[in-house]
């Protein structure tokens, strides 16, 4: 489409819809309406730092693996957490943003990432329940991601599940080789497990009728599925898998219902929720000041690169 | 517009590779070693004329620097000034800690005393560890010193297994094969950095400068030769770290000069009793580094992880 263009932006605002609803994808230099761009800014960016913050809990963990095959499990997986960052903040540079402002906006607490990571790790069984749980949750909300309507962000989406799911596989093997060990071992699993279920439950989002914007996010096809029919998803897949490892899920109402096909399961507690996603959970303010001193400490190093190019520009083109 | 390809409904089968079997033998489980064929080396035969313990102490030494350092490089994660060097920062440390795997599984078979590479990092005191004393240090996450440490560490380091690739141990060779890749591409990315700090604003050439201060004293220590690795060379199991001097020193002045900083004209640190860490001995921070890496581990004896 180009200046000469004649068609009216109700034709424009027509085709849009008419790809979306044809399944097709919406490339960066297609129109879009501005709240489209808006929403798929604000969704990538926020994906994005939740990557980045998510480095903090487990990263801390790296320097105390108990072994040396688990200490280079777990740096490989943060590096592709950063990995992960990075292609998602080059998706959403393709909507015209750039990822120092982004940052800007993470670090000064005008742009949020996923309220998982303000929970805090306490044992190294945190770190094989976030792989299974949390990670596990992530692809459950991300697999219908790969086929979101906007292109660079479901290409990133579909390399990025296939390694979530690697780490998923590997935080279910700790986890497992711990159930497999010593008494304090299994007692370390369960008390993580305890601790981790329901933030993971409420990984998905309030309940639908509490959801507001995902009628509008459904219809541009940049969500598939509500946060209720994934929540319930992701109770489905890890009952089975809890019995595998032996250790109980924290919640007395969950039962397999045979009418339904599916467990039922009790509510998370909401107002608990509420706090971490409005600033006081337990780690919010731990995992901002973490990130934004990074980010500070960090400024004299990009400016010196930046510093160090243009002379070298200058020098090339003298 | 693009249409979705009839393929892609493939590509985003997460949900299925969740159920499927756990396959223990993905080599992807033991990610960051890289060494499989180096794993079935670990139990050959030390070459004819080689003291076993001279052997197991070198492979130590290669080791444990490795193994230290790696852990110092790990505090970076989360604190980079940009993802890249994230990125970076975490992949060297992978690859040195695959160095260290293999180099002390090799140390603890031909030590014959049943300690595998797990027993070594987890349940040595810090008198049992050989690593040099660069490697133990706390960059206090400045930036500067984090890559005027991995400057002269990998200079040194590339020196050394250049020297090894005809090494009479099958192990120690394999490491030096893999590790001149790893180590050219360390100094390599070390190098860029020092030169963007060294002559990118003054704030950082202050800083690079300062940075290399700090490291230089610790450079005198890998140049001494410990009479295990003396007793090696003769059975061309080792190279003699001095022979690295001038290779190391050339390539620093190479450096230093085109990102304008000056060569320090300090003194190295002293040894205590002519004993360094090749010998056990070593500064106060190698206590702390134990403490925070064998902290888990020994909290849980006799558990498997």
């Amino acid at each position: 489409m180009t200046a000469t263009d004649a068609r009216s932006p109700e034709a424009y605002a027509r085709e849009f819809q008419a790809t979306i609803d044809a399944d097709q994808r919406i490339e960066p230099r297609d129109w879009m309406p501005e709240a489209y761009r808006k929403t798929l800014i604000r969704q990538i960016a926020q994906h994005a730092h939740s990557e980045i913050i998510g480095m903090q809990p487990e990263g801390t963990w790296i320097t105390r693996a108990p072994s040396l095959r688990r200490k280079a499990i777990l740096l490989a997986k943060v590096q592709d957490e950063a990995g992960h960052g990075m292609y998602l903040y080059a998706a959403a540079e393709t909507l015209g943003v750039d990822r120092e402002e982004l940052t800007e906006l993470l670090v000064s607490a005008r742009q949020k990432y996923s309220s998982i990571f303000n929970y805090p790790a306490l044992s190294y069984a945190d770190v094989g329940v976030i792989g299974w749980l949390v990670d596990g949750a992530a692809i459950c909300n991300q697999v219908p991601l790969c086929r979101c309507s906007y292109g660079p962000y479901a290409r990133a989406m579909v390399r990025i599940c296939k390694e979530e799911s690697f780490h998923q596989r590997q935080g279910f093997e700790l986890l497992l080789a711990m159930c497999h060990g010593t008494a304090a071992q299994r007692e370390m699993v369960q008390e993580s497990v305890n601790r981790w279920w329901w933030p993971s439950l409420m990984m998905f989002g309030p309940a639908d009728g509490d959801s507001p914007n995902t009628q509008q996010s459904m219809e541009w096809g940049i969500k598939r599925h509500t946060n209720d029919e994934l929540r319930q998803r992701f109770v489905d897949m890890s009952v089975p898998q809890a019995e595998a490892l032996g250790i109980t899920l924290p919640d007395p109402d969950l039962r397999w219902n045979a009418e339904r096909g599916a467990h039922d399961f009790g509510e998370p507690d909401w107002s608990e929720f509420q706090a971490v996603i409005t600033g006081a959970g337990p780690a919010n303010a731990q995992r901002l000041a973490h990130r934004r001193r990074a980010h500070e400490n960090g400024a004299w190093v990009r400016e010196a690169a930046r510093a160090y190019a243009d002379k070298r520009a200058k020098a090339v083109s003298a | 517009m693009s249409s979705i390809h009839e393929g892609e409904h493939d590509a985003t089968n997460a949900y299925q590779s969740l159920s499927e079997t756990t396959a223990q033998d993905d080599p992807r489980w033991a990610f960051g070693t890289g060494f499989a064929d180096v794993e079935a080396e670990i139990s050959a035969a030390v070459p004819a004329g080689v003291d076993p313990a001279d052997l197991a102490a070198y492979c130590q030494m290669l080791g444990d620097d490795v193994l230290v350092y790696s852990q110092r490089l790990a505090e970076w994660v989360a604190n980079a000034p940009e993802l890249e060097e994230e990125v970076a920062l975490a992949n060297i440390a992978l690859d040195l800690l695959g160095q260290a795997r293999v180099l002390l599984a090799r140390a603890g078979h031909v030590e014959g005393a049943g300690r595998d590479e797990d027993v070594l990092a987890y349940l040595r005191d810090q008198a049992e560890f050989r690593n040099v004393a660069l490697a133990e240090q706390s960059d206090d996450l400045d930036f500067a010193r984090c890559v005027a440490r991995l400057l002269v560490f990998s200079t040194w380091r590339l020196a050394l297994l250049q020297r090894l690739l005809g090494s009479a141990d099958p192990v120690v060779a394999a490491v030096a094969a893999k590790g001149v890749k790893e180590l050219t591409y360390h100094r390599d990315y070390a190098a860029r950095w020092i030169l963007r700090l060294g002559d990118g604003t003054a704030e950082s050439h202050r800083r690079a400068q300062a940075a290399l201060e700090w490291v230089w004293p610790y450079l005198g220590e890998l140049f001494r030769t410990s009479v295990e690795e003396r007793r090696l060379v003769a059975a061309g199991v080792a190279v003699d770290p001095a022979d690295t001097r001038d290779e190391v020193d050339g390539v620093l002045d190479q450096v230093l000069r085109q990102a304008t900083l000056t060569r320090p004209d300090l003194r190295p640190t002293g040894t205590v009793g002519g004993r360094g860490g090749r010998q056990g001995l070593h500064t106060e921070r190698l206590g702390l580094v134990l403490a925070e890496l064998q902290s888990v581990a020994r909290a849980h004896p006799g558990a498997t992880w």
